[in-house]
């Protein structure tokens, strides 16, 4: 453990003090749980004309961009387990707002 | 810039990682909101049943078209942002909030008024 400076102990330099990784790990978490009420209602939408096979595609998709979005936010939320974690890639970022936008479109694609 | 944002690291120096944190924050926060646009669009659309199909599918059609917009405008903002902290420059001032708190506003008191008269179809 390297040495502490100043007057809060040893673990100030391998923790932050103002708890950053905690509470972007937590963001992640909040935004994986709107994802999953987002994504049941758009998988409620894909069956609320009625089942026909067109509609079970379309809710195969939606669980697949759920589950896309759960990868996304799995390895991001291990990346913070670091004391100083690597800035979001974009691609990273790229790849969430896809995926919200995708159950946009499939939703949408199911309207009556 | 924002459509090719790999270049963003070209850029700079790599500011705090507490700035940067803070601002993947911010970004995920923008993204709850796109999703809860999203969401609340397919709801209107499935808890609206005895609202007139036209009325009904223009509300979805609005919070959906919101959400996604908002998706869009949370990425550039991310960006914006980063390349900001990277270049030392003042961080992007944006009219968005606004814009997005008035639209949120009307279409509220619309569902309101349709939820209170019952606009049937």
């Amino acid at each position: 453990m390297p040495e502490g400076k100043g007057t809060h102990g040893p673990r100030t330099r391998d923790r932050d003090p103002g708890l950053q990784p905690e509470r972007t790990r937590l963001a992640w978490r909040r935004t994986t749980l709107a994802c999953a009420v987002a994504a049941s209602l758009a998988g409620r939408q894909t069956l609320h004309g009625g089942i026909d096979p067109a509609s079970l595609v379309v809710l195969a998709l939606v669980v697949v961009v759920w589950l896309a979005f759960l990868a996304l936010a799995h390895r991001r939320i291990r990346a913070m387990r670091m004391p100083r974690p690597p800035a979001l890639s974009p691609r990273a970022a790229v790849a969430a707002v896809a995926c919200t936008l995708a159950l946009a479109v499939l939703g949408a694609a199911m309207l009556r | 810039m924002w459509f090719a944002p790999e270049r963003l690291r070209e850029e700079g120096g790599t500011p705090d990682y507490r700035f940067s944190l803070a601002n993947e924050r911010t970004f995920l926060a923008w993204l709850r909101t796109a999703m809860a646009l999203v969401g609340g669009g397919f709801a209107v659309d499935q808890f609206l049943p005895e609202t007139a199909r036209p009325l009904r599918l223009a509300l979805a059609l609005v919070l959906l078209a919101g959400g996604a917009l908002c998706a869009l405008r949370a990425i550039s903002h991310w960006v914006r942002c980063e390349r900001a902290m990277r270049r030392g420059e003042d961080l992007p001032m944006s009219r968005f909030p606004v814009v997005l708190g008035l639209a949120v506003g009307v279409v509220a008191l619309l569902m309101v008024i349709v939820a209170a008269f019952g606009w049937g179809g």
